[in-house]
């Protein structure tokens, strides 16, 4: 058999066949003997004071196993060590409409709901807040007791001098962007299945980015030892985000589990997925920058406001992120930014695809362009004209060492044939570009700890046969597939002799999750140094049986041999064996940690954004605006991502695909609709998810700017290439009828309106 | 409420059991019969992962009473690959990455199962049409087109070999 690298292979999935014969196991699938089904109870209420639940008649309802309300779960838990503001069931408390009061597990769906309906809770209705700029305002019946003004967090950055750059600026301009709220609304509705054993221990099941993190909230809040708690991750229908902190349902179901001494499953309705949310908040920006003449900029301005809904989660890192990478994939001397983290009375937001750098970006390329126009430049030449220059470290102190945007750039201008387009099409059609880049992972870990980032084991048997054990969460990423492709090529073998134990707290060493991009960069390069190490080792016994130099082995095709003597060979497996000793088994690990050089500089809020390394993007829309309408049409999108190398070209197009496809849903129908802290539109019709008629070809291209500590050069693709599609379409349709649009997402009636007012000269 | 008796025809088999009339028949397939593959997104026939085939058309399994498709051939996705030979469909999808989470993937390949067996060399526009009920929000599409276009060129290759083979 022939084992030609698979580093840069098209492969399909290693678990593909199990995806396409419908066998594969998601946690809803799961239910074993004697399951309970869990059902949550609501608050119907924004802001409410619980005077009193009276649950007697519901535990009384035959059928009914267990009842547990927030005197059960005192212990608060979040996310971020910074935030811990929630429980399990609400104390004393409700926050937003959907926020959990009571939790029930009954031998069917239909008594358990009949048990909610007989849950009396007696509430005092309180004022509410759902616009983050009057929330802010607050002095009195706050959300949180211990944030005034309703203000989660505010940073406050200055790197340079703000007012010597726009001083020095020729063109300066301000403008306000709003971009409203929009979630993941992942396929897969969240599930979670809690089952306690007879010494007491607990296996959870769930759809989970981050099993690590779930099993020591589950430890925390049960008060129970880590070791007698084990998170297994199945199969998870989708992410990007929505799973990435630890849901209230995966607790209840522990609680419950634990009440009712059986195994209970809680799976979400879809309209519940919508109300446990963590998407991409509501943001509102104002930005001011400054220009010289020739395109150069000298300064920008960010003063940021997000609504983040009732609950900290990721709020922090979401607000901060926003600021952090807003000047960093350009050279910029003077950069403030000013962010707040605003709570409301609704579902708490969190981290989506292009965590916080979205919004951000959508304003700075839209303003980029509108910059351009006013100065008669090419809005290629005006990016040009502000790249940076690596190696080098921005002025908020993230290093950058490959930076791929540049090529990205001109691959797409020449693909999408931007010169003859631009400026050129008929009314009505035009093209715009924009760029964006994102992390490939946090280089701080959310918990305090200094334990490595990732850890993959290799257990190799005398077979040669290849076990990695790995923490990391496949989600639909492709992070199993690419550790298998890392493995397979490092150790000459071919894929048939892997095997994968993933995200199972209980069998694989601690991986911090699928969030930030981090999965390629940092666990492909713990499995890159398990098999390093385990390849030194059987170099160097084959260098013994075979009385040659070590630096004279090769490995490959499944042979370890001598490259000036091929003859002089061992197959894989006796050369396994000789490296094994006793026991026949070779155990290696690799561990994966960000450099320090790495991780940014030393201010309050710096931990967020630094990053060993980023992925950059660039695309260009082509768009048609109907007039009469005002519906714009996507025709095509041409991209180019900065992936580093593409360790699976197939895998990496379509995490490209999928996020500029996630974009443009954000740039033109999604949007979560609020009226007094109810969503108005909780269903995957309502909130607009576009189906294959809406959805435009996307032309993906790969730059591979092979990064210097990317495992074979690779950097993240799943994220960074959302967000630069958002401003392309902005760009494009200023171009095709000379409007901007500074609002997401841009309707049809936003079109309207910004049409009739050209024709009164307003714009 | 009283169970009835029903009989099912799932996947070719004939299938007796007790329910409630109430039930829908992708609780009764996920649940009774075991059969997980087929999914469910939202609870009102909103995304098509629950799709199954009825008498070859597909139809969302998660508006339907059980007790009403006794008369009918009804196909899961574990009905698709025969005597475990993968249909042209599925080795599509997973060569030419259509199943990205695989959450949506039963439901797409059935779709485009009955879209290929109506019209087997259907045009972009078709097979978009036919596929507008399932959604994904991995893919962005791309890749799920490329899975069907693969699949007809399994299906056309096979034939042309059988056709060589006479």
């Amino acid at each position: 058999m022939s084992t030609s690298s698979p580093i840069g292979a098209r492969i399909p999935m290693v678990d593909s066949a199990e995806k396409v014969t419908g066998a594969g196991i998601y946690a809803d699938d799961l239910a074993p003997p004697g399951m309970l089904v869990g059902k949550i109870l609501h608050s119907p209420h924004p802001h409410a004071r619980i005077r009193s639940i009276d649950v007697s008649a519901a535990t009384a309802l035959a059928g009914v196993k267990a009842v547990v309300t927030g005197r059960e779960t005192p212990v608060k838990y979040g996310i971020l060590p910074i935030g811990h503001d929630e429980t399990v069931f609400a104390v004393e408390k409700v926050r937003y409409i959907g926020d959990n009061v009571a939790g029930v597990a009954a031998t069917s769906e239909g008594v358990a709901e009949q048990a909610l309906r007989l849950i009396r809770v007696d509430y005092e209705i309180l004022p509410a807040y759902f616009h983050p700029e009057k929330s802010m305002l607050a002095e009195r019946g706050l959300i949180q007791e211990d944030r005034p003004h309703n203000i989660e967090k505010e940073y406050h950055h200055h790197f340079g001098n703000v007012e010597a750059g726009f001083a020095q600026a020729e063109y300066v301009r301000k403008d306000r962007f709003d971009c409203g709220e929009v979630t993941h609304a992942a396929l897969e509705p969240h599930s979670t299945l809690a089952q306690f054993d007879k010494d007491g221990r607990l296996t959870v099941w769930s759809s989970t980015q981050v099993p690590y993190y779930l099993m020591k909230t589950l430890a925390a809040t049960l008060q129970m030892s880590e070791s007698g708690v084990r998170v297994v991750k199945p199969l998870v229908g989708g992410g990007f985000g929505g799973k990435s902190e630890v849901i209230p349902l995966e607790l209840a179901a522990a609680f419950l589990a634990r009440e009712a001494s059986a195994p209970v499953k809680i799976t979400y309705t879809r309209e519940e997925v919508f109300y446990a949310h963590r998407g991409r908040p509501r943001t509102i920006i104002e930005l001011r920058t400054g220009a010289r003449r020739d395109g150069r900029l000298t300064a920008v301005e960010a003063r940021i406001v997000q609504d983040g809904g009732a609950y900290c989660g990721y709020g922090p890192v979401t607000i901060l992120y926003s600021g952090q990478l807003l000047n960093a994939m350009y050279d910029i001397p003077n950069v403030k930014f000013d962010g707040y983290r605003v709570l409301t009375n609704k579902p708490a937001c969190g981290a989506m695809r292009g965590h916080g750098t979205v919004n951000a970006r959508f304003a700075f390329e839209t303003q980029l362009d509108m910059i351009a126009a006013n100065l008669g430049i090419d809005p290629v030449e005006i990016r040009r004209r502000n790249f940076l220059k690596p190696p080098c470290v921005t002025i908020n102190g993230l290093r950058v060492l490959s930076y791929g945007y540049p090529e990205c750039v001109e691959r797409v201008v020449e693909k999408s044939d931007w010169k003859r387009k631009r400026g050129r099409l008929p009314f009505g059609k035009g093209v715009g570009i924009a760029g964006s880049h994102y992390v490939s992972g946090a280089a701080s870990p959310i918990i305090r700890s200094t334990m490595p980032q990732t850890t993959v084991r290799l257990s190799i048997d005398g077979a040669g046969v290849v076990t990695v054990f790995t923490g990391a969460a496949e989600i639909g990423q492709g992070s199993d597939t690419m550790q298998a492709q890392i493995v397979a090529a490092e150790l000459g073998i071919g894929l048939g002799r892997i095997k994968l134990v993933a995200a199972d707290t209980a069998r694989t060493p601690v991986d911090l999750g699928s969030y930030s991009s981090r999965v390629t960069f940092m666990a492909g390069n713990a499995a890159l140094a398990a098999a390093r190490e385990a390849k030194k080792r059987i170099l160097a016994a084959a260098s013994q049986a075979l009385g040659t130099a070590e630096e004279d082995l090769r490995i490959e095709n499944e042979r370890v041999f001598n490259r000036a003597n091929p003859r002089l060979a061992l197959d894989f497996a006796r050369a396994v064996r000789m490296a094994a000793g006793p026991g026949d088994t070779l155990d290696v690990e690799g561990t994966y940690d960000t450099p320090q050089d790495a991780r940014g500089g030393n201010y309050k809020g710096a931990g967020v954004g630094p990053s060993p390394a980023y992925s950059y993007s660039a695309q260009v829309a082509e768009v048609s605006v109907d007039v009469e309408t005002g519906e714009v049409r996507v025709e095509r999108i041409t991209v180019a991502h900065d992936c580093g190398k593409a360790i699976n070209p197939l895998n990496v197009e379509g995490q490209v695909e999928g996020s500029v496809w996630m974009g443009l849903g954000q740039a033109l129908q999604e949007e979560m609709v609020w009226e007094n802290g109810r969503l108005m539109n909780p269903g995957l019709l309502e909130y607009r998810s576009a189906s294959t008629l809406e959805s435009p070809p996307i032309d993906p291209i790969l730059v591979e700017s092979n990064d210097p500590e990317g495992p074979f050069g690779a950097k993240e693709a799943g994220e960074g290439s959302l967000a630069a599609a958002i401003p392309a379409v902005a760009n494009a349709i200023y171009d095709a009828v000379g409007v901007w649009i500074t609002s997401l997402p841009i309707t049809p009636e936003k079109i309207l309106k910004a049409l009739a007012a050209q024709k009164k000269g307003v714009s | 409420m009283n169970k009835e008796r029903i009989r099912l025809r799932v996947n070719g088999k004939i299938r007796e059991l007790d329910v409630h009339p109430n039930r829908l028949l992708l609780d009764v397939l996920r649940e009774d019969l075991g059969l997980t593959g087929t999914k469910r997104g939202c609870d009102d026939s909103s995304c098509g992962a629950c799709t199954v085939l009825v008498n070859g058309e597909p139809q969302m399994s998660c508006v339907m009473l059980a007790v009403s498709y006794q008369e009918e051939e009804i196909t899961t996705i574990e009905g698709v690959a025969m005597a475990g030979t993968l249909d042209p469909l599925q080795v599509g999808f997973a060569q030419e990455g259509g199943a990205q989470c695989g959450y949506c993937t039963p439901g797409m390949i059935l779709t485009a199962k009955s879209l290929l067996a109506r019209r087997p060399d259907p045009t972009e526009q078709e097979i978009n049409e036919a596929l507008s009920g399932n959604l994904c929000r991995c893919t962005g599409y791309t890749q799920i087109l490329a899975s069907v276009r693969r699949a007809i060129q399994l299906i056309s290759e096979r034939e042309a070999q059988e056709v060589r083979k006479r």
